[in-house]
């Protein structure tokens, strides 16, 4: 289970790691381990010029929370926040945002990693690519969640 | 049987719908509702790649059975991140 205090979010407002790290610290909290996913110009050589986010909203949020409380069961956290935007991105903004609050370094780095790999295999959110020559939606990997 | 579908992504561009509603015999299952649509919707069946499947907000196998009133979501491989 995700502890209540978690924090869970598929939003179109942008997102700030900064303030997250400061919502999931804790008297108790000695490491931080953040992961920002940003908007990239280009993709396999080609340029892009901005993407597009949708999203599932209710089953995103549920899978973020199972994957909160997987986090929570693997390591000894003391906070987690996982978000993801939805809607237009332009180039450098983050699209995902995910701090993870420990005792120490090793288990907020390692819940960390764990976090976005959870994250790009099941939660149901897809990205447009928005290039010179066309928009396409990009395919994840299509092997079973 | 009815059933409400949920299309996100490819899907929902390919189909121009985002929403609708299917009827279904009793003891259909995920793939069976999915043989019915491209039957409806011949371009689905020619996505390069197979849809990935969700009800009620789990994701769920083909061989998942539906039930009267459930919300079947269908969408490409996930790429979020």
């Amino acid at each position: 289970m995700a502890d209540s205090a978690d924090i869970i979010r598929v939003t179109p407002d942008p997102l700030d790691v900064a303030a997250l790290m400061k919502a999931v610290r804790t008297s108790g909290t000695g490491a931080l381990a953040s992961f920002v996913g940003v908007v990239r110009d280009e993709d396999q050589g080609r340029r892009v010029h901005h993407l597009v986010y949708e999203a599932y909203p209710p089953m995103a949020d549920k899978e973020l929370a199972r994957i909160a409380g997987e986090m929570r069961e693997r390591w000894r956290l003391t906070g987690v926040a996982l978000t993801h935007r939805t809607g237009r991105l332009e180039i450098g903004e983050a699209s995902v945002a995910i701090v993870v609050a420990a005792a120490h370094r090793r288990e907020a780095l390692e819940a960390c990693a764990f976090a976005i790999e959870s994250i790009k295999k099941t939660v149901p959110i897809w990205k447009k690519e928005f290039r010179d020559e066309a928009e396409e939606w990009i395919i994840g990997d299509p092997s079973r969640p | 049987m009815r059933i409400a579908v949920k299309l996100f992504a490819s899907y929902r561009e390919l189909l121009g719908e985002d929403e609708l509603e299917m009827e279904l015999d009793e003891g259909a299952t995920v793939g069976d509702a999915l043989d019915l649509l491209k039957r409806t919707y011949p371009a689905l069946a020619e996505q390069g790649y197979s849809p990935l499947t969700a009800c009620n907000l789990k994701h769920v196998s083909k061989r998942h059975f539906l039930q009267e009133g459930d919300e079947l979501a269908i969408f490409p491989p996930v790429s979020g991140g």
